[in-house]
């Protein structure tokens, strides 16, 4: 080995020049970067290193979770019989509509039979734990605590309580990451509950959503809720994602600038919901497939 | 008692396992979740740059390259960014070791800042070339907590060459 300022005599052999060996590991870095960003074929390299890095995290993680561990053994039995009640109140509120769900889901399945419409599928779903956020500064991911072992696959939708969070984007066998919504390079196929009107919902990197490519005269109002419009293939329709902030419609540009804000706890921590794949349609008749296909930017080359 | 090339202390050889544990230790630094909090330290980069300079001939780009491929899937960023970023401090790193284990262990720090900085800054022209976003200029307060760490770092790492193999009132050093 030998270093920039040391020159070894010849007959002292240290193997190749610092600048030879740089040039080696840089472009080696350099191909592994464009293998990776533009081609994403790396993942089996991911797969490999990760069984290392594994350990490592999980051991990293213990002391919060044993300090999580600690702090809910000490919540006051006042604290708990408060929550307790206010659980209660909530289950009863819900229950109304809870018990009339299944009679209202038969009824809807009954009648799209006689209208011979396509089924709503139904939705299968795991329990995950959000274990931190990822390091990276650059993107906005968290790390669940169920992997590939779990069934959990890349492509499946993260939901809690409220709505939609994000999507896995990695499996590993044991974790898996999760692409936030907020995230700039995610991107939900969106539309408005109170008029019907579709659009794509970008996030802004900033813990803000965008409603991208929108004429300046569309018709959204700040309040507007947005749920998933289920064209994609990845989402089930309906599920709430966003609300719409705010609405600056400036006639020089073509496209109204539309800020909304996620519906359901998307940076918090806690347990979340995993969805099911959902079943790939039939594939569309081939006359039509030669017209305009609507872009649905990186989740159009995602799905399964 | 600075323990630079001027100090009249001798030490005593750097032990490999102990680089290695020092290295896998700050990768486990580099991996507790923390959440967004600005200004944490790379400890991996700090270590790493500390044995470059310590011991140019036994760490170089060839660690660098290996921890930073670690370091990539474990903080979930793009492959070969870290790694990228890890060589090219590896390499300056032992490139000015002769001349920064001169320095006084503060001024040591003020040149090392700039090491890591660069780092970081490769890390983003990466990433920005990809189509990410600029995270603010928080990000490289990182940087900064690091160079202030160098000194307790290098009492810290130094630690086991200090101790003679054996007491012997007789030796004159």
């Amino acid at each position: 080995m030998s270093v920039v300022g040391h020159q070894p005599p010849p007959f002292f052999n240290r193997g190749p020049a610092p600048l030879a060996r740089l040039a080696f590991f840089v472009a080696l870095s350099l191909l592994l970067l464009v293998l990776d960003l533009r081609f994403h074929t790396l993942e089996l390299v991911r797969q490999g290193v990760a069984l290392i890095t594994y350990p490592m995290q999980r051991l990293a993680y213990a002391p919060e979770e044993a300090f999580g561990r600690w702090d809910n053994y000490l919540t006051s039995l006042a604290a708990l019989e408060q929550e307790n009640a206010e659980l209660r109140q909530k289950q009863l509120t819900t229950a109304r509509l809870l018990l009339r769900q299944e009679h209202l889901e038969q009824e809807n399945q009954r009648l799209r039979a006689l209208l011979d419409m396509k089924q709503r599928q139904p939705v299968t779903s795991q329990v995950a734990e959000i274990l931190y956020a990822a390091r990276d500064p650059f993107s906005r991911r968290v790390v669940l605590d169920k992997g590939t072992r779990q069934n959990i696959a890349a492509g499946q939708v993260v939901v809690d309580e409220l709505g939609v969070i994000g999507q896995v984007t990695r499996a590993f066998p044991m974790i898996s990451e999760a692409t936030l919504i907020t995230d700039k390079d995610q991107a939900v196929p969106v539309q408005i509950v109170r008029n019907g009107l579709r659009s794509v919902l970008f996030g802004t990197g900033d813990g803000n959503l965008e409603l991208r490519f929108l004429a300046a005269n569309a018709d959204v109002q700040a309040g507007d809720v947005l749920v998933t419009s289920g064209l994609d293939d990845v989402y089930l329709p309906g599920l709430p994602v966003a609300k719409v902030t705010r609405v600056d419609r400036d006639t020089t540009y073509a496209f109204a600038r539309i800020l909304c804000e996620p519906i359901a706890g998307v940076e918090r921590h806690g347990q979340v919901l995993v969805l099911g794949p959902r079943e790939a349609p039939p594939p569309p008749p081939p006359a039509v497939e030669t017209q305009d296909k609507p872009d649905k930017g990186r989740k159009g080359k995602r799905k399964e | 008692m600075q323990p630079t090339p001027a100090s009249k202390r001798i030490l005593l050889p750097v032990r490999g396992w102990f680089i290695l544990l020092t290295l896998v230790l700050a990768m486990f630094a580099n991996m507790i979740p923390f959440g967004r909090l600005p200004g944490l330290p790379d400890w991996l980069a700090l270590v790493l740059a500390f044995w470059c300079i310590r011991e140019p001939f036994k760490v170089g780009m060839a660690a660098a390259f290996l921890a930073g491929i670690v370091m990539d899937v474990g903080s979930a960023s793009v492959m070969g960014q870290h790694s990228l970023a890890y060589v090219l401090l590896a390499f300056a790193a032992g490139g000015l070791s002769r001349r920064i284990l001169g320095f006084p262990l503060l001024q040591q720090a003020m040149q090392i800042l700039p090491l890591l900085l660069g780092a970081q800054l490769v890390m983003l022209v990466a990433r920005m070339l990809g189509g990410a976003d600029f995270p603010g200029l928080l990000y490289f307060l990182g940087s900064f907590s690091a160079a202030l760490l160098w000194p307790p770092l290098t009492y810290l790492l130094l630690l086991p060459q200090y101790q003679p193999v054996e007491k012997d009132e007789n030796r004159p050093i």
